[in-house]
């Protein structure tokens, strides 16, 4: 890199909950072939914050210890998720395990309502997020587009929101951009995390573009061919994004308009065969 | 002796308390939390936690998530 020239990267910086946080991608540390590949993955994208999970325990495996090890020694803060929880009840009971082990009031909230699709039941979500807050949570509802549900989520004290892109595990990208793009717009001033169904970098350079705060990526990252690869590809996206969105995307137009200049054009006016 | 149901396998015990079943399981005490029919059971409850028979008992530990 040229060091004569400014860094054309604003540092980006955002906060979550009063905490300042200056990785825009949040990284799963799921479906890994390695522990050793996890890590490194976490490192190449240059995440802060990665999502971890409870899961049961056996007196044979005794696992539980080895990984939250390895994630210590990574120096990332930790969002515990509620994953695979159907019922409010089940997501409150597994938020507060996760908070007891880990050590954290944060949590990514997620009340599942169909297991086709994985898609968020924003009813039990927001019931299950009035709980946890009242029992002074810090809650990141994995949500959908809904405007609505978006609202009474901030109403019910969530401070960030999470909408998927997609269903979980898909890769299809932002399947509603028309949608996201909406939520960008009425919650000009509450962090968005596009979280669930990003396949590639350019839909997460697409996110970013539209104004979302960050994403959050676990299976494009950790099922790639090279996931540490990938994990770079994704960050170099990410900043990419954020840095048009900061700069000011042009209006898009139906008709064409010369970039070049008309006046002076060699040989204007002359074709009058 | 109880019949109680641990992350969803019957289980034989002679503990009378849910400390005394984390124990019997050889889990460290600070390496796992626990929930009892639904319901979590903070780690300094766990003592005073009597268990009777059939209750389901849910034992868990850090892992990786997305």
């Amino acid at each position: 890199m040229n060091s004569a020239l400014p860094d054309p990267v604003t540092p980006p910086s955002f906060r979550l909950y009063g905490v300042g946080v200056t990785s825009r991608l949040l990284l799963g540390t799921a479906l890994y072939p390695s522990p050793k590949v996890m890590t490194d993955s976490v490192k190449a994208a240059g995440a802060g914050i990665v999502t971890v999970s409870v899961r049961r325990e056996s007196a044979r495996a005794n696992s539980g210890r080895g990984f939250f090890e390895l994630i210590r020694s990574l120096n990332v803060r930790v969002m515990p998720n509620t994953a695979g929880c159907r019922t409010p009840r089940e997501a409150i009971a597994t938020a507060h395990m996760a908070r007891e082990l880990f050590g954290t009031d944060w949590v990514k909230l997620e009340v599942i309502g169909n297991d086709d699709t994985l898609q968020p039941d924003l009813f039990g979500l927001l019931e299950a997020a009035r709980a946890l807050i009242s029992d002074g949570f810090k809650v990141f509802p994995y949500t959908t587009e809904d405007l609505i549900a978006a609202e009474r989520l901030r109403e019910a004290g969530c401070e960030v929101l999470m909408p998927w892109a997609a269903p979980i595990g898909t890769g299809r990208g932002l399947a509603n951009p028309y949608a996201l793009r909406s939520l960008r717009t009425y919650f000009p001033d509450t962090p968005l995390i596009i979280d669930a169904g990003i396949g590639a970098p350019s839909h997460a350079a697409a996110a970013m573009e539209m104004g979302f705060d960050a994403v959050l990526l676990n299976t494009a990252v950790a099922r790639a061919a090279d996931p540490v690869r990938m994990a770079g590809a994704f960050a170099a996206a990410i900043e990419a994004g954020r840095t048009a969105f900061e700069a000011g995307l042009m209006e898009m137009r139906d008709t064409a308009t010369p970039s070049t200049p008309v006046a002076g054009t060699p040989f204007f006016g002359l074709d009058k065969s | 002796m109880l019949t109680v149901f641990v992350n969803g396998e019957a289980t034989v015990t002679s503990a009378a308390t849910l400390a005394e079943l984390v124990a019997q399981f050889g889990f460290p005490e600070t390496g796992v939390a626990t929930a009892l029919n639904g319901d979590f059971v903070p780690r300094g409850a766990r003592e005073a936690t009597r268990l009777v028979g059939d209750d389901k008992v849910e034992i868990v530990s850090p892992r990786q998530g997305g």
